[in-house]
């Protein structure tokens, strides 16, 4: 088969270098599959919040007396541009193969993702001093604060190993390991995107207004 | 000084030693007797390890080694140490239900309690599981003529984290308590109010690292079967062990996630005072039921399927004959692993919700028996016309179509939400699940295992000693679980550690008995394996192909080179290997050598699984310094790892061409063996083509062989 026949979803290097496209096959191929499972995980973490946001109030504060619709906007632009950034970061490797440039739109990502984690710890912080909701007081809360801190977990790990792409960018160049791992790293942010799309829609917008 | 800091909630009264000097009684001593049996099971093999000079060996050779035949050979080995645990559990609760007629027997509640526990969740977990994967591990990438899977670090790691899950569960034979509440764990009942202690914490994370391990290795060989099939292997090409190894991966992809989910909410509730399933509060136990069996009754087929893909394996190869119906065996296993999501509520039928849910999951139910009934039909006509040869996993073949038949049909029973009310929670539903779960996969192992031992480690089995162990494990298992079918009916239920109705008693002496008899079927196997290593020489079958197989994995030397496959195999057809021998192609010299690159060994795999181990232990035991740096230094050895560039060797083509034409000059030198002489110490492992054995007019086709050695 032709290097133009096996693309796989995401960026190619087929075009640039053609050595690294034929190397990520097998790994992109293996990473797509664990996000898949990934996302098995929340569809359940979203289903047990789908009954217990409906039947697990017990009594308890109700999901639109809790959320901060303006402060989840907010989180989500700093998500999406986050992976706006990563995005530029992939296309600096694939076009440029500017380690300096990489580098550059991966720290634009680090920052806004951290921003991103660092408001959804100032909801939970609000929502238990001002509201009176932490996990404990029921199992509309616990639902809530299990899928919305997995997903807080996943951007944090993520953060995580973008410091650790960085050092390894620093130490070995754009080589082709590195250049896998980017692109692996790159395909879980953007997940991440369109797990907090979904949060966003079904528990904030959906729960305010219901 | 605040001991509890460093020793969390573990006093010296946790040791079960502790319950044998504070409450003399013989439960207590049972106990004790158990965890010493761990002890000192543990000190012996340090001690083996240590006269044997065995502990550099063992650290380079295999617990560093990312190779998937050791791997898988690993795996198998943790399966039958579990297995050994869990069935004499199995024996002590016969003898406790037997004797505990009108009297409290000699075991406690709590302590019958933790054994069905232990049981159920060793036996699942720690057995069927390892089992399964070791044997996927070793023969699915022979037959499709790869060198490696995709990800051999994380096949490792997979090992590593399922061992690491065992030892846990190992560990709280002596130190603590396990849970009382069964291997599905329901909760409110294994929840902090009414399970306070750290039995159901063991439950929790030995259950979680098993379950990452799982999710890991489906995710490799569904890879590995996708990308790394040899030139020409399309996939209706592939032999059928490998279309099941896929849908158990798949299953495994989808399956394994609802599990992990289900108890980091089990541990929030419990650690953190979460509500998921506790009574009130929001709250709702029903949630627990629902996810747990979204991942259980996939766990079913994960286990069955490669079984089936075994079943077909054996009966073609001792049948001598192309399996009958391939493509219909494809689908139909697609078609399980699909209906495999669309059952699970048929697990609690007695929830409460509406009879016309009740109703669509219960034909569902019924449904997944169609494709296993055209399954059944196509083994049995594979055999129609075949030249049968009844070996060991021929007998395990046969024994599994009567009796699995059987449990079937009280499944289609079972399957129908009246009947299920009636028997639900008795010891039928006992009965109806080992009936599944024993011929069809524990002997479909032991099948499997009497199938390729020869390709792993160049000799056969002794095959009297083979047979022996199946005439104990066979009709042992009908009596110790048919009775518990009537039992069952008589309402019985199940988990239950007193009696006060006569009329169990014969029926319970006789499951015990049949315990007895499995107990000797295992003994026989354990001696067969040690008489087997004592003789290899005279089992020794060095050229690989002691059954006429068909696939590629008997086309290679036993055991199999660290490289698997010289050159990269190009296939043709269906059973390659069979039609090269039929046509005089086999053991052809390739044209050209090429250098080889295999992953080189790393300490990163054993040493994540020892971190893992520990923090679990720390949380079973809320000792969180040592959670705390147990999590810190098992990703500090990944990312450690990451930084090594330098991960593979490279094997000279010389070297690999000098091993392998020796090989290929011995196979063509030697004379090779018929059939009839399968078992006798002739048989090498060059088997004589059929074409030619019919030829020479030796045996006349349609006849049995008896193959007793």
């Amino acid at each position: 088969m032709s290097v133009s026949e096996r693309l796989h979803p995401g960026v190619n290097l087929g075009a640039t270098d053609p050595e690294s496209h034929e190397a990520a096959e097998e790994v992109v191929f293996g990473f797509w599959i664990f996000l898949m499972s990934d996302l098995v995980l929340f569809a359940v973490l979203f289903a047990t919040y789908a009954a217990m946001s409906v039947q697990g109030i017990a009594g308890g504060p109700a999901p639109a007396e809790v959320f901060d619709l303006t402060a989840a906007f907010v989180e989500t632009l700093l998500l999406l541009l986050s992976s706006f950034a990563f995005g530029f970061a992939m296309l600096a490797m694939k076009y440029r193969e500017n380690a300096r440039s990489v580098l550059a739109w991966l720290l634009a990502t680090g920052v806004l993702g951290a921003a991103f984690v660092g408001m959804e710890l100032h909801d939970y912080y609000v929502m238990i001093t001002a509201h009176g909701a932490p996990p404990q007081a029921s199992g509309f809360l616990s639902a809530y604060y299990l899928l919305t801190g997995t997903h807080a977990l996943h951007v944090s790990s993520g953060l995580v190993w973008m410091v650790i792409m960085a050092v390894q960018i620093a130490v070995f160049g754009l080589n082709t390991a590195v250049k896998l791992r980017l692109m692996r790293l790159a395909l879980f942010w953007h997940m991440l995107d369109v797990v907090w799309i979904g949060i966003f829609t079904f528990v904030y917008l959906f729960g305010v207004v219901s | 000084m605040n001991w509890e800091l460093i020793f969390g909630q573990l006093q010296w009264t946790s040791f079960v030693f502790a319950g044998a000097i504070l409450d003399p009684s013989l439960s207590e001593f049972i106990a004790s007797g158990a965890g010493s049996i761990a002890v000192l099971g543990a000190v012996a093999v340090v001690i083996l390890l240590t006269v044997k000079r065995w502990w550099v060996p063992l650290w380079r050779d295999w617990l560093t080694s990312v190779d998937h035949k050791k791997v898988g050979i690993m795996y198998m080995v943790l399966a039958l140490v579990m297995f050994a645990r869990a069935v004499i559990e199995a024996a002590l609760m016969r003898a406790q239900q037997l004797v505990a007629y009108d009297s409290a027997g000699f075991l406690s509640a709590d302590h019958f309690g933790q054994l069905f526990s232990t049981h159920g969740t060793i036996m699942i977990f720690f057995v069927a599981m390892p089992f399964i994967t070791g044997l996927m591990n070793y023969v699915m990438p022979l037959q499709i003529g790869a060198r490696d899977v995709s990800f051999p670090l994380l096949n490792a790691i997979s090992l590593m984290l399922t061992v690491a899950g065992a030892i846990l569960i190992m560990i709280s034979l002596v130190v603590g308590q396990f849970s009382t509440g069964g291997w599905t764990a329901y909760p409110p009942f294994t929840g902090i109010e009414f399970s306070p202690g750290e039995g159901v914490d063991y439950w929790i994370w030995a259950v979680s690292l098993g379950s990452i391990g799982s999710t890991l290795t489906g995710l490799n060989f569904a890879v590995t079967i996708y990308k790394k099939r040899c030139p020409g292997m399309t996939l209706f090409r592939m032999p059928l062990f490998c279309w099941t190894t896929l849908c158990t991966s798949i299953l495994m992809i989808f399956a394994m996630a609802p599990l992990t989910a289900v108890t980091v909410m089990l541990a929030l509730d419990r650690y953190a005072g979460f509500h998921f399933f506790t009574n009130g509060d929001g709250g709702n136990m029903m949630n627990y039921a629902n996810l747990f069996w979204l991942f259980g009754h996939p766990e079913v087929y994960i286990l069955i399927l490669p079984a089936f893909g075994v079943w077909s394996e054996v009966v073609a190869t001792f049948s001598a004959k192309r399996i009958y119906g391939y493509t219909s065996l494809v689908y139909a296993t697609m078609c399980i692993a699909v209906l495999s999501f669309a059952v699970w509520l048929h697990h609690f039928f007695t929830m409460g919700q509406s009879a016309n849910v009740n109703a669509i999951f219960g034909i569902a139910t019924m449904v997944i028996g169609v494709p296993t009934g055209v399954k059944v039909y196509d083994w049995l006509l594979t055999m129609v016309g075949g030249r049968i040869r009844f070996s060991t996993s021929m007998l395990f073949l046969i024994n599994f179509l009567l009796t699995f038949i059987l449990g079937g049909l009280t499944g289609v029973l079972l399957a129908n939400p009246g009947v299920d009310f009636q028997v639900h929670n008795t010891l039928f539903l006992v009965a109806h699940f080992h009936n599944m779960i024993i011929p069809g996969v524990l002997f479909g192992m032991f099948a499997a295992v009497q199938f390729w031992f020869p390709k792993a480690f160049g000799f056969r089995l002794h095959e009297g000693l083979g047979r022996a162990s199946f005439w104990c494990f066979a009709p042992g298992f009908l009596l110790a679980f048919f009775p518990l079918y009537w039992l069952g009916m008589m309402g019985a239920t199940r988990r239950t550690y007193m009696w006060s109705d006569p009329e169990y008693l014969p029926w319970l002496a006789l499951a015990m008995a049949g315990a007895g008899l499995i107990l000797a079927g295992f003994a026989f196997m354990v001696t067969q394996i040690v008489v087997s290593v004592r003789q290899r020489d005279r089992l020794a079958c060095p050229l690989g192909d002691p059954w006429d197989g068909r696939a590629l994995e008997w086309s290679i030397p036993a055991p199999a080179p660290e490289w698997n496959f010289a050159v990269l195999p190009d296939v043709t057809s269906r059973d390659a290997f069979y039609e090269a021998k039929q046509s005089g192609q086999a053991y052809r010299s390739p044209a050209a050598y090429e250098d080889i690159e295999v992953p080189r060994n790393t300490a990163t795999a054993p040493l994540i699984g020892l971190f893992a181990c520990a923090w679990a232990f720390g949380l079973v035991w809320h000792i969180w310094w040592l959670v705390a740096v147990s999590f810190v230094l098992m990703w500090a050895v990944v990312i450690v790892r990451s930084f090594n560039m330098n991960t593979v060797e490279i094997i000279p083509a010389a070297r690999v061409k000098a091993q392998n034409e020796a090989f290929l000059a011995a196979a063509r030198a030697a004379p090779g063996v018929p059939r009839e002489q399968e078992m006798t110490s002739d048989n090498r492992g060059k088997a004589l083509p059929e074409a030619l054995t019919a030829r020479a007019g030796a045996v006349p086709a349609g006849r049995a062989v008896e193959v007793l050695s």
